[in-house]
């Protein structure tokens, strides 16, 4: 059991030199060393400055269209049955559809402020390279975007609204062809042009101080769920329910409430089955490594080479984690649990058939867990789960596969 | 601190002798062509030896480098393939200092203590680590100093001079000064303010600085060690190792050349 002092500064972390206990810091060639410290530096400052702050709300609420509602999901409830009330807090209906732009407006206010004229970013679904391509429009920044060449076929439509929004894609051949070398490749980038460009990480992940940047700017999740649930029912939720790729949305929803007796419950994608090699659950699965600047766990193999990770929601499909989830975990204040790709499938049909949002496949996870579990919570609980984004991305994934859902009007 | 490394570079200093440093990627294109390449680099006048372990995420390298790793992974190479193959070769007399070039996640993950004392029984005199700035690996220096291994960290461009000094410091046997903002590979032209920022890193300590990163011809080879105390070739030589049959033989003209000219 942890003891009160520790419960009381999980909020606080990282320490000054990036560290979750013993996970994260920074892993990077000597290059990048200045630059991450200007940026701590910088950001540290703008984080207390009234007219960054207020800018950045700002745009969150006239462009991004923040706040985003909490949604009652009666409907979900009532099927699911315990007197349960289950709490949706709609990031998909964030501009560009998904949680990302508030850590790419809130980075690339960072960057004008910082004098840098370029920002590049990593993408393996689109989703980030999208948002990250629309922030450049809005505060007039060169764009360009790593992608695995892989990913670029099977996104096609998100290459084009990254082309269509003036940004370069440029295609990473390396590797796996997927997210973790089109990161590796963006950090090389930055590594060459370090003086004129400003990274855009699109996750938790990677050196100091990207874990508690792209953290506080995603907190702003947590902090309206926990405003609007005192004002819609009055009390604070008993769990919270978020997906686990990098890491980003969970966080971002997690972290305002981590020093409350609201218990937490993050979803890794368990792929065709944890037994299995085809998964995406660093956290569960993985062992202590470092990938991209960060210390956390990493999906390896024997000999410390960085395994394929495999999950049907290109958004999970990463090989390690943020360093603040690998903290969590090992502090035992979030409990990590997984759905496979079938649940996310499931979790998918039942919350369009039920309540008409079709969610993206990565938070269809949560959804998918909670309804395969939903007799393990107690009677009445109060469930939240952050709907991280919209489903109109997946559809061709989710056409391919046929999934029979009890009940359904037939089509 | 004493080994063949410290030993190696105290005898250059007395000498004001120019050091020539190679790094090859351990198992490329094979583990055979590695063995039979590292005596003909000893004896084209290489006075220390990277060897390269690839890793599946090499951020700091080129796409020479990448490729060799790639290839060599597919071939299964281990850190146990490393350790053997020095042991081996010193028992056959080969003397130069060699360093192990490693990113961190592999030598973490065999163990950080383990592979130390492997190191040192298989005849390694130290360790380069290039996602490995001092600030994280200060923890394990003192294990470094019971295996007599040297430690050596990086400088870079953007390094500012009260860093370079710590960093000097920290560093053991030499500095390792990355001559360009960028990632390892042949490049035709090196930064033309390189040999006044490498005056800024000579002032800032009095351990030799070796300069690696894009170094690939002699031209430049000599240029540098005008103001430096040596340089290290990597991609130019690996790139070299693809050409199938004259593989070692077009290796072996190209080193003696560039170790030549800095003579």
């Amino acid at each position: 059991m942890k003891s009160a002092r520790e419960v009381q500064t999980l909020g606080k972390k990282p320490d000054e030199r990036g560290h979750f206990g013993i996970f994260g810091g920074r892993f990077v060639p000597e290059t990048l060393m200045e630059a991450l410290r200007e940026l701590t530096r910088t950001y540290r400052m703008l984080k207390r400055n009234t007219k960054f702050q207020l800018e950045l709300k700002h745009y969150l609420s006239t462009y991004a269209g923040r706040p985003t509602p909490l949604y009652e999901a009666k409907n979900l409830s009532a099927v699911l049955g315990r007197n349960l009330r289950i709490f949706l807090k709609r990031e998909d209906l964030c501009h560009t559809g998904a949680h990302k732009i508030n850590n790419t407006i809130g980075q690339g206010l960072l960057a004008r402020y910082l004098g840098k004229k370029r920002i590049i970013a990593e993408t393996g679904a689109g989703q980030h390279g999208v948002a990250a391509a629309t922030a450049a429009r809005l505060f007039n920044l060169e764009c360009d975007v790593f992608m695995g060449s892989e990913d670029m076929k099977r996104q096609a439509l998100n290459v084009y609204k990254m082309n269509l929004l003036g940004a370069r894609v440029i295609p990473v051949h390396s590797g796996a062809k997927t997210l973790k070398d089109a990161t590796n490749e963006a950090i090389r980038d930055w590594v060459t042009h370090v003086d004129t460009t400003h990274y855009l990480l699109g996750s938790v992940v990677g050196p100091h101080p990207y874990p508690m940047i792209v953290r506080d700017f995603q907190s702003v999740i947590g902090r309206e769920t926990k405003a609007q649930f005192k004002k819609v029912a009055r009390t604070s939720p008993d769990y919270l329910i978020a997906c686990v790729g990098g890491g980003s949305n969970a966080i971002g929803f997690f972290h305002p409430f981590l020093e409350e007796r609201v218990k937490l419950i993050g979803i890794e994608a368990a792929g065709k089955g944890l037994n299995t090699s085809k998964h995406a659950a660093s956290l569960r699965k993985g062992t202590i490594g470092v990938l991209h600047g960060m210390k956390s766990f990493v999906l390896q193999d024997r000999e410390g080479q960085v395994q394929l990770a495999h999950s049907i929601s290109a958004g999970l499909d990463y090989p390690s984690v943020g360093p603040e989830h690998a903290f969590l975990k090992e502090t035992g204040r979030v409990r990590y649990e997984s759905a496979t790709d079938e649940d996310a499938l499931y979790g998918f049909h039942i919350l369009t058939l039920l309540e008409g949002i079709m969610p993206a496949l990565e938070p269809a996870h949560a959804i998918g867990y909670l309804v395969r579990r939903a007799r393990s919570f107690p009677r009445g609980s109060k469930i939240a789960i952050c709907l991280s984004g919209r489903g109109d991305k997946d559809l061709d994934v989710v056409r391919k596969f046929k999934v029979k859902i009890p009940g359904a009007p037939s089509s | 601190m004493n080994n063949r490394l410290t030993q190696t570079l105290r005898s250059a200093n007395r000498n004001g002798k120019k050091l020539f440093c190679a790094y090859v990627t351990l198992g490329f294109p094979r583990l055979s062509v590695t063995e039979a390449l590292l005596p003909v680099l000893e004896k084209a006048g290489v006075d220390i030896l990277e060897l390269g372990f690839p890793f599946s995420d090499p951020l700091a390298d080129g796409p020479t480098i990448q490729f060799a790793s790639e290839a060599a992974i597919k071939q299964k190479v281990r850190l146990q393939h490393a350790f053997h193959l020095i042991r081996k070769l010193r028992k056959k007399g080969f003397r130069i200092p060699v360093l192990l070039f490693s990113y961190l996640n592999p030598v973490m993950h065999y163990g950080i203590s383990q592979t130390l004392r492997q190191l040192r029984q298989s005849g390694f005199d130290g360790l380069i680590v290039p996602d490995l700035p001092p600030e994280e690996g200060r923890m394990w220096e003192p294990w470094f100093k019971r295996h007599q291994l040297s430690l050596v960290y990086l400088v870079a461009p953007t390094t500012p001079a009260k860093r370079i000094r710590e960093i000097a410091n920290r560093s053991s046997g030499f500095v390792y000064y990355v001559s360009l903002k960028g990632v390892t590979g042949s490049r035709r032209a090196l930064p033309l303010d390189l040999k006044r920022k490498l005056k800024t890193v000579k002032q800032n300590t009095r351990k030799p600085v070796l300069v690696g990163f894009g170094v690939s011809n002699e031209k430049q080879a000599r240029a540098i060690s005008e103001v430096a105390d040596g340089v290290i070739v990597g991609s130019a030589i690996v790139s070299r190792l693809k050409r199938g049959e004259k593989a070692i033989q077009s290796v072996r003209s190209f080193v003696s050349g560039l170790v030549r000219s800095i003579r």
